[in-house]
């Protein structure tokens, strides 16, 4: 608006800064409206300027991120074993949660669950063994981010665990995740006493065929859909599932008793109504099938990963391929439970954080009231915790909406950008795991990641937009 | 004496919110210092001076709040600790609880308003410039409240503002009035048809208090911030706010208003001044009275003079009655029984004078004025440097002290808005015997001091006490409205009836006035 315009109109006033100037233009009636201003993540001024000299570029790059995560049509097409189908599995490999990280460096949970593994593999006879084994050099250890694959916690998955097969239909990749072991003690907090092993054994002989032969009968089961009615419902995913779980026995329950035993076909009902986060196995791998599709776009500085290994906390961007940005985890401040304090909490752990950037979970608080009691109680907050998210993303969900925002898509493809430029963090959701092995869950809660990744990830990605360039300059004069 | 202090990670707060914690903490008894200080660079220098710098503060980063706690005893320093936290929290809450969802950046804002038309930008200059470009590249206006905002950058946003034909008002713009609205620290005044352009915040709230007092009326008061006229920035806003002054059909007279700024810059503007069908008025403090040879610009030497004189073009008289008025109460000042029965009270010590500024700009017309009257005047913002004082916390002989200047406002809030520096200061000066008047300046409108004149009078009937000589003249001018929140009647009814302050109707009164009983007092 040109300058001699503006004295025609009406004064409309954004403030950004002190509050006492918003107040004074309300007493003359004047529209003004406060921006809840944060300074920025302190960053060099050369990245800042590569990416604001690029900003037309990125942010169509970002558009077409955007469009892929919108577009992605997750559904659970198989069950199979983890070595027959994951890709680049190995005999003798075991894939855990978070970025890469070597036994030295791991966490109590995750060697504990590695432990776990290693005996329920026939590998080791004992934990003392399995320590041995796991230490030395006879295991290879990689992220499960890099197999297409995600795990809860600590995320371990070794060769002979069984894991639900999902497709994108839209761009045929598929993701995997091994099945909910329920509450407890279980592996993916670390526990690996005999119970614990009992249990997989279990799920490998009965529920695994079982579940097979039901989703084998179906075909094919719309996850897409699930997650998007269970929103509606109160869930959000991450911390909560029971909508979702609920939603997932209504459709399976029929193939289960007409493909099984009836003897089997009751436990492994019960099993599955049992345990509120059995669909957290699936609402995971339905957002890494999703994401994965939006790798590799050169020029996106939309993240596609942001996980967790309880010691490092780490994000991949679409732009800059298979490179890791990693910082400390933050140990997360939940609401603990009896008995147990911020002491005993392990630093934050997990492959889960990929519902939030997929838009779920902690970015989806607002469709969850029944949880709001982790950040404090008031229905208000979770809405604002969403609203706050979606000043970092590139846009908004199509089908997944947030029916107390006036059903508003959820916030969806963070920019690491805006996260830098805005000074916000991604909200999470998240479990809390006992920092010893073996003793289980001791709380859950909500935690902002830390910046550290977030800013290399920025500085990486003006890395790459350089290179680009320089590159494209080289073949102009050759 | 311990000293504790604390990290508080990625909190953040504005540094209006913690100097009012760390206000509140330096009132519990058994406190000698505290501080509560995002950690800037500046900030751990003002720690590292006042001996609040901690090792421990090394590893803090820049998003990150330093809490440091003098006191008499560990236990104080614990429980002032957690009070700190139970404030902070406080403020955090009061925001999260009693308002709807803020949006938390420019681009959020403009989604709920999306006809917004400017951008008022108050937070650390260091940040302001990029939020200034954001809302620049939106296509909005912007007033830049912040100050530190560096030159490279100013001449960046207003390169880039005079292509999109917007206005970048300030850095450092204190004061604005668009289409009747007042903007940061403004004063209520009239609508009207004199536009005034402004490179300085107190010139400007001056000249439109006076107009508005005077039965006249602003139609747009635009502020370019002090540095827009130095020779780096060569005048780009100031020059673009007198076009479109020239062009709105709504300004009649036009009136200039600079501090002491580069003589090339000045005459640019005289230059665009040619082109203008519309009376322009200006008033360039310091500037050479050559200057003006040949223009078509109606010079004045003061503020109150620039803005008589548009009152009166715009009444439809001719200004040289202005002169006649303003010479007439001159002679009338002289031969005043208040300025005998000052001087007859005074002692024979006492003989100098200090004036203590809030507004720069008024300091900067005092000065020329009394160089005049008295000659010599010491001051923290001369240029002469035989008079600059060497310690402006230090007064000596006839001396004026700009209070909003750098040395007097890191880490704290501006004079215009807390006066208890000053307030210490007015003390300090009274206790010296050879102080015989006491010059000041009292800024109302939003923004500023509400309740100036209570504090006032407290400080200057203790002023009084404090005198070896048992009395002290106050003199003083009110810049303002009666429709300011503060009422200037009410302030001036206050300060005349309570405090017995020689109260006068504009800032050029009030110095020739001070100068006027230093002189009678040499000539005694």
């Amino acid at each position: 608006m040109a300058k001699n315009d503006l004295f025609d109109k009406d004064l409309k006033v954004i403030n950004i800064g002190l509050t006492s100037f918003k107040d004074s233009l309300e007493e003359v009636n004047t529209d003004v409206m406060q921006v809840d201003w944060k300074p920025p993540a302190e960053i060099d001024e050369k990245a800042l300027k590569i990416i604001s000299d690029n900003y037309s570029y990125i942010k169509k790059e970002n558009e077409k991120s955007l469009k892929k995560i919108l577009n992605g049509t997750p559904f659970l097409v198989d069950l199979d074993i983890a070595i027959e189908v994951i890709p680049g599995m190995k005999k003798n490999m075991i894939l855990h949660a978070g970025p890469p990280i070597n036994w030295d460096r791991m966490c109590g949970p995750m060697r504990g669950a590695i432990i776990g593994a290693l005996i329920y593999e026939g590998l080791a006879k004992n934990p003392e063994e399995a320590e041995k084994i796991a230490a030395s050099n006879e295991i290879e250890y990689s992220p499960c981010h890099e197999h297409g694959t995600v795990g809860p916690m600590a995320g371990i998955v070794s060769p002979s665990m069984p894991v639900f097969v999902l497709k994108n239909e839209e761009y045929g990749n598929h993701a995997y995740c091994t099945m909910n072991e329920g509450l407890g003690k279980v592996l993916r907090y670390g526990a690996f006493s005999k119970e614990v092993i009992e249990k997989m054994r279990w799920m490998e002989s009965v529920l695994y065929p079982a579940l097979k032969r039901a989703v084998n009968e179906l075909g094919k089961i719309d996850l897409k859909n699930i997650i998007a009615q269970a929103l509606h419902m109160g869930d959000e995913v991450h911390n909560r599932n029971r909508a979702a779980t609920s939603l997932f026995y209504r459709q399976i329950a029929p193939a289960v008793i007409k493909t099984n035993d009836t003897d089997i076909a009751v436990k492994v009902l019960e099993f599955i109504n049992g345990n509120d986060h059995f669909f957290l196995n699936l609402s995971m791998p339905a957002c890494k099938v999703t994401l994965d599709a939006a790798r590799n776009i050169k020029g996106s500085s939309v993240v596609v990963a942001m996980t967790r290994n309880g010691t490092d906390f780490g994000i991949q961007l679409s732009g800059t391929g298979d490179q890791w940005f990693v910082g400390p985890a933050p140990i997360p401040d939940a609401l603990f439970f009896p008995g147990y304090t911020k002491d005993d909490a392990n630093r934050d752990i997990g492959d889960s954080s990929i519902t939030e950037t997929n838009g779920l979970g902690g970015f989806a608080i607002a469709a969850s009231p029944a949880i709001v009691q982790f950040i404090g109680g008031a229905a208000q907050d979770a809405l604002n915790y969403t609203r706050e998210m979606y000043e970092i993303t590139e846009g908004e969900n199509n089908l997944y909406q947030i029916p107390s925002l006036n059903f508003r898509g959820t916030p969806t493809g963070i920019d690491v950008v805006k996260v830098v430029e805005k000074g916000i963090l991604p909200f999470i959701d998240t479990g809390v795991a006992h920092k010893d092995a073996g003793i289980g869950q001791v709380g859950a809660g909500v935690l902002s990641a830390p910046m550290e990744p977030f800013i290399k990830a920025v500085q990486g990605f003006a890395g790459s937009l350089e290179k680009k360039k320089n590159k494209n300059n080289y073949k102009e004069l050759s | 004496m311990v000293v504790k202090g604390k990290i508080k990670r990625g909190e953040y707060f504005d540094s209006v919110t913690l100097m009012i914690v760390t206000k509140q903490i330096n009132g519990i008894a058994g406190i000698t210092d505290a501080a509560v200080v995002m950690n800037t660079a500046e900030n751990r220098s003002i720690l590292d001076s006042s001996g609040l710098l901690l090792s421990e503060f090394d590893e803090a980063k820049g998003s990150d709040l330093l809490i440091c706690i003098k006191a008499d005893s560990d236990e104080i320093a614990g429980k002032a600790m957690l009070q700190v936290d139970e404030v902070l929290d406080k403020v955090r809450h009061s925001i999260s609880d009693s308002e709807d969802f803020l949006p938390k950046s420019l681009e959020t804002a403009l989604k709920t308003m999306p006809d917004a038309n400017l951008v008022l930008i108050s937070v650390a200059g260091k940040y302001a410039a990029r939020e200034a470009m954001k809302a620049l590249k939106k296509g909005l206006h912007v007033m830049i409240f912040s100050d530190n905002v560096s030159l490279d950058d100013e001449i960046k946003l207003k390169k880039y503002a005079r292509e999109k034909d917007l206005f970048v008002m300030g850095p450092d713009c204190g004061t604005a009035i668009i289409n009747g609205v007042p903007l940061a620290f403004a004063n209520i005044v009239n609508r009207g048809k004199i536009g005034i352009v402004a490179a300085s915040g107190t010139g400007l709230q001056e000249i439109s208090s006076i107009i508005s007092n005077n039965g006249a009326g602003i139609s747009q008061a635009i502020g370019t911030g002090g540095r827009d006229v130095k020779k780096e920035v060569g005048g780009i806003m100031f020059l673009a706010a007198l076009d479109a002054l020239k062009s709105d059909k709504n300004t009649e007279i036009i009136v200039l208003v600079s501090k002491p700024s580069a003589k090339e810059v000045l005459k640019k503007i005289l230059g665009k001044v040619e082109d203008i069908h519309k009376p322009v008025i200006a008033i360039f403090l310091g500037a050479d009275e050559k200057l003006f040879d040949g223009s078509k610009a109606i010079p004045a030497k003061t503020l109150e003079e620039a803005a008589l004189n548009a009152v009166s073009i715009s009444k439809g008289n001719n200004y040289n009655i202005v002169q006649d008025y303003l010479r007439k109460r001159s002679i009338k000042m002289k031969d005043n029984d208040k300025l005998l029965r000052i001087v007859s009270n005074l002692s024979m010590e006492q003989k100098y004078l200090r004036g203590l500024f809030c507004g720069g700009t008024l300091c900067e017309e005092a000065h020329l004025i009394l160089n005049n009257i008295i000659g010599e005047m010491y001051s923290n913002i001369t240029s002469q440097k035989e008079f600059l004082l060497k310690d402006p916390w230090k007064s000596t002989k006839n001396t004026l002290i700009d209070m909003g200047a750098d040395e007097f406002t890191v880490g704290r809030p501006h004079p215009m808005i807390d006066y208890s520096l000053r307030n210490r200061r007015i003390l300090q000066e009274a206790k010296s015997p050879e102080v015989a008047v006491i010059l000041f300046d009292v800024v109302l409108g939003h923004g500023s001091n509400m309740h100036p004149a209570e504090e006032l009078v407290t400080v200057i009937k203790n002023a009084h006490l404090q005198s070896p000589g048992g009395i002290i003249a106050f003199v003083c001018s009110v810049t303002g409205t009666t429709e300011d929140p503060q009422d200037k009647k009410q302030v001036v009814k206050k300060l005349e009836n309570d405090a017995d302050v020689s109260v006068f109707e504009s800032n050029a009164a009030a110095a020739e006035f001070a100068g006027l009983i230093i002189n009678t007092l040499s000539n005694n």
